[in-house]
């Protein structure tokens, strides 16, 4: 069976995104979610990797009533492993994240990743505790990650099989202070 | 030798400068307390979990503090990251947050390998700590004597958060006191 289509899968979880508040982790995902539509309330990493899910618990918990959504990458979250642990021992309820799991590290020339060889990434988030933790393999199953994003009990975790292809890049703006400060603006107003 | 514990000599109110740095937390509305423990730090990580204003975040290791105080502060909160000088070198592709975007950053360092330590495995990382927070692009204070704790920690606040920038707050092993090894009795 074919993996899914990661572009497609992104653009179908960010469309009609509302107030939905977005941490992208640094490489493909990043690119995803600026396919998708290079908005403020998305923070796009170049760098700092295996920080995105910290960034989105420091978001979630500042954010109570907003919705968080970090959307990264297998090699992405294996770096900050212990971060699902952290997460779990907050249980932060607005917090999702969507792991696009092509089991390759795609920047750097496709090498496979742990996931590749075995690793359960959404088993390591389960017994972490995050309420919901899944592997998501079909397409009909997206409106399920939808529903959970938007609408679920977090913190969710959705491990996200999609094919180990290189779809065109579409880079995010790359100043960080720029992300930054457009993110705050957006969110809370001119400081 | 060094004394165990110098502020043992101080009156209680000025001796407890655990509390006086949580003062200066709760001036400066920090709301986001991010720790890996040290025993210099119990002190003030109980304080911080008592209070139901702030939201105390144990890590795994410390780097993950740099991504939840990035986190935090685009969420319009401020935060604050308590480790040991061991921990400053997990930290150091994660400071690319602050020094590249901007972040503001309040790190509370307690220093283990400087005088009188007894673990020799404290002694480099807690050597190299200063000069890697510097080369990160971290600015360092320091922390001598609990009289000081306001102060030094406010001057420190006002550096993250008024010039936002990265700050670390060096916590001296002689305030802290040494650990002995010895069982207690």
């Amino acid at each position: 069976m074919k993996a899914l289509d990661r572009r497609e899968v992104v653009a179908s979880l960010l469309e009609r995104r509302g107030g939905l508040l977005v941490v992208a982790g640094l490489g493909a995902p990043a690119w995803d979610c600026t396919a998708a539509g290079d908005h403020p309330l998305t923070f796009p990493l170049w760098g700092a990797m295996g920080s995105a899910c910290m960034i989105g618990l420091g978001l979630a918990l500042a954010q109570p009533r907003r919705r968080v959504l970090v959307v990264t990458g297998d090699g992405e979250v294996l770096m900050g492993l212990g971060s699902l642990a952290t997460v779990g021992a907050q249980r932060p309820a607005n917090l999702a994240v969507v792991v696009l799991d092509n089991e390759r590290y795609g920047e750097t020339g496709m090498q496979k990743t742990h996931t590749a060889y075995g690793t359960d990434l959404a088993g390591v988030a389960r017994a972490c505790g995050f309420a919901t933790a899944r592997i998501i393999r079909r397409n009909a199953e997206i409106s399920d990650v939808r529903s959970g994003i938007y609408r679920g009990k977090g913190p969710l975790f959705f491990q996200v099989k999609v094919e180990p292809d290189a779809p065109p890049l579409v880079l995010p703006p790359r100043d960080g202070a720029y992300l930054k400060h457009r993110f705050r603006e957006a969110l809370l107003g001119a400081q | 030798m060094v004394p165990r514990n110098t502020s043992k000599a101080l009156p209680a109110r000025v001796a407890d400068w655990p509390a006086a740095i949580y003062g200066v937390l709760k001036s400066h509305r920090v709301r986001q307390v991010s720790y890996v423990p040290d025993a210099g730090h119990k002190r003030l990580i109980e304080l911080c979990h008592a209070d139901r204003e702030m939201a105390a975040v144990p890590l795994t290791t410390e780097e993950e503090g740099i991504g939840l105080a990035a986190g935090a502060w685009l969420g319009g909160e401020r935060a604050a990251l308590l480790m040991q000088s061991s921990g400053v070198g997990n930290c150091v592709n994660a400071l690319t947050l602050a020094s590249n975007c901007g972040f503001p950053l309040l790190m509370l360092v307690t220093m283990r390998g400087e005088t009188g330590e007894r673990n020799p495995w404290q002694i480099p990382m807690g050597q190299a700590a200063p000069e890697a927070l510097r080369l990160a692009g971290v600015r360092t204070l320091r922390l001598e004597r609990a009289e000081e704790a306001s102060a030094v920690t406010s001057t420190a606040a006002k550096v993250a958060f008024e010039e936002q920038g990265a700050v670390a707050l060096l916590i001296s092993q002689q305030l802290i006191g040494v650990k002995s090894f010895e069982e207690k009795r």
